[in-house]
């Protein structure tokens, strides 16, 4: 197991030098830079260049390139330029407002998914049934900004019933129990949202790993020992019925802590997906070439995760 | 003793009667016994032809600007309602929506050329062939496509290229991303097709490589290509509606779904104007479900080992 595991770090290396290079390449096209972008009147061609000198932008590309890989190696992502601090430091800040609100999604969708599709399993063709998979196919149809502004709309301004967006109330000046209620208000039209986008491709994935569960034999004996049907449906299928979802946990790391660039901006909500969005449009390369390393880590970390996972819940399945 | 002979005609008879349905005829009956994805089809047929040929019918242009007639709510004269130019709106979801679904095959006509060729040369050939192949596909697999695309896209705002000739950019950067997934399906198929007796048939013909693999293997692969195409074709629509949202797909004149969709960045529009938004949002929903709708039918349709469901 441990060299299987060293095997499959090892051969991320490549793929993330790939990716490294594409990325850098794709930053490198893109005309303009900080100085630029942050369109500040009193800036002179002087004092541009000097300030490029500083972030070593004056560099030919390829040293630059090196100069990146070489920080990245000792950890340090550089500094960014819109923020004026590390880097790491800038995604240490606000990777845990987008997980607050991945995670509890994360809660939610997967417990709804899990019992709808498995009642809609378990009763299969009934009118449920068929309700739960009209719905599943809307819901993994909707763009998730659309959703969003609708919920804001609708909800937000017209009934008022929950803020528009953003993570606190501005000027509240509550500590303690308070604060919390105000972030929860502030929390919960986004969470409905992405739980909302989430749980139709899970619950079809619960419905079809029920269905072939419920047509085995075990099954039928378990229910021919008399056994309640309840008993049936959650311990002896719902636990065999888990195993290919478990394959599903790893790939939820990168969403977890990549942040929802679109409906953090959609709410004002202050995630890092939101900021990282900002650093594209900004030119702010440290930050923007550091997190999209950083999320391809996740992804490439997550498929590591969601296999060893399986090998571990399936004890049928080898790893090699 | 005539018996058996009887027997053996009543068989040939029963062999006549009986026609050999081809693998197509299977799968359209299949197909149009799937309530919901025959809705799907209709539906997307519906949407095609009124964004085609709505326009045709409609008594505005384009760019017909009328101030007089501006930000109205939806009335007898403007089904839809008109922007704050005075443009009916109706008739800018129609265009918007020929733009969004072009735009939407398109893109995947393009992840669907490389995805097939490199998956079936990486099958075919394996080692080095399959190697690099697969080795480059694990690159595109786990590189963040949204982040990519707004970027590419903010490249294309800079360089300033022109709104009508960017949707061509914009179809092939969202194409080339999204090759991946189809390329990993179709090696593996041709890598199990490639050892069956037929292929041993093609190299005693003594046929060209080429000739074995898109004449041979691919026809054989065609079911899994026309689900992951369809599939597809959503999943570019929500791609190009998302960048358009955010200025960075399909820019303004050219209208589409995501781009008229910014009018609910402004809070006036966005509050006391919801027509200016909804409608193409929605149009955005439904033709993607009736697509979902309709992949899965043919997921079902043309996969062999769910037969007998």
């Amino acid at each position: 197991m441990s060299q299987y595991i060293i095997r499959r770090l090892l051969q991320m290396i490549p793929t993330l030098i790939g990716i490294s290079i594409i990325v850098f390449a794709i930053s490198q096209m893109v005309p303009g830079d900080y100085i630029t972008a942050s369109q500040n009147p009193n800036m002179t061609a002087e004092r541009a260049d000097q300030l490029r000198a500083i972030y070593g932008l004056d560099k030919p590309p390829v040293q630059q390139y090196f100069i990146w890989v070489k920080n990245m190696l000792t950890g340090n992502l550089g500094d960014s330029f819109q923020h004026k601090m590390p880097v790491t430091e800038v995604i240490n800040t606000y990777v845990w407002n987008s997980f607050i609100i991945a995670f509890v999604t994360m809660i939610l969708s997967w417990t709804i998914a899990a019992f709808v599709g498995v009642f809609s399993a378990q009763f299969q063709y009934s009118f449920f049934d068929k309700v739960v998979t009209l719905l599943v196919f809307l819901l993994m149809s909707l763009p998730s900004f659309f959703i969003g502004l609708l919920a804001i709309k609708y909800i937000a301004l017209d009934l008022k019933l929950f803020p528009t967006g953003g993570m606190t109330t501005a000027g509240l000046n509550a500590g303690g129990f308070a604060y919390i209620k105000d972030v929860v208000e502030h929390m919960f039209l986004p969470v409905v949202v992405m739980t909302t986008l989430t749980v139709g491709g899970l619950t079809r994935y619960f419905r079809t790993g029920m269905l072939e569960v419920i047509r085995q034999d075990y099954i039928r004996t378990a229910r021919a020992k008399g056994l309640q049907e309840r008993t049936v449906i959650f311990k002896h299928a719902f636990r065999n019925a888990l195993l290919p979802a478990i394959t599903l946990l790893g790939f939820e790391l990168p969403g977890l802590f990549g942040g929802a660039m679109i409906l953090e901006r959609v709410f004002a909500w202050p995630g890092i997906g939101q900021i990282y969005l900002a650093s594209i449009n900004m030119r702010d390369y440290p930050l923007m070439l550091g997190f999209t390393m950083f999320l391809a880590v996740l992804t490439l970390l997550g498929n590591l995760i969601s296999d060893i996972l399986y090998g571990v819940a399936d004890p049928r399945i080898r790893l090699k | 003793m005539d018996q058996p002979v009887n027997r053996t005609e009543q068989l040939q008879e029963q062999l006549k009667i009986v026609k050999a349905e081809s693998p197509w005829k299977i799968a359209i009956r299949r197909f149009a016994r799937n309530r919901l994805a025959v809705i799907g089809l209709v539906i997307l047929v519906i949407m095609s032809l009124i964004c085609v040929f709505g326009p045709l019918f409609s008594p505005y242009t384009i760019n017909e600007t009328d101030v007089s007639n501006k930000n109205q709510a939806p009335n007898a004269d403007y089904w839809l309602g008109t922007d704050k130019l005075g443009r009916d709106i109706l008739l800018r979801v129609m265009l918007a929506g020929r733009i969004s679904l072009t735009v939407g095959l398109v893109a995947t006509a393009i992840s669907v050329a490389i995805g097939a060729t490199l998956g079936a040369v990486a099958g075919f050939y394996r080692k080095y062939a399959d190697t690099i192949i697969m080795r480059i596909a694990d690159i595109f697999l786990a590189l963040p496509t949204l982040p990519i695309l707004i970027t590419l896209g903010a490249i294309l705002s800079d360089l300033k290229v022109e709104p009508g000739k960017r949707i061509y950019f914009l179809m092939l950067i969202i194409g080339l991303l999204g090759w991946v997934s189809l390329a990993r399906l179709v090696r593996s198929q041709i890598l199990t097709l490639r050892e069956q007796e037929f292929m041993q048939a093609t190299e005693a013909l003594g046929l060209r490589d080429n000739r074995k693999i898109f004449r041979h293997l691919m026809p054989n692969t065609i079911p899994i290509i026309i689900v992951s195409a369809t599939l597809g074709v959503a999943g570019a629509i929500i791609t190009e509606s998302t960048l358009s949202f955010l200025g960075l797909g399909v820019v303004p004149p050219t209208p589409s779904w995501g781009n008229m969709i910014t009018a609910a960045n402004n809070l006036i529009d966005f509050r006391k104007r919801p027509w200016l938004w909804i409608p193409p949002g929605l149009c955005i929903l439904i033709t993607v479900t009736a697509i979902n709708l309709i992949g899965d039918g043919l997921r079902d349709a043309l996969d062999p080992k769910m037969k007998n469901r």
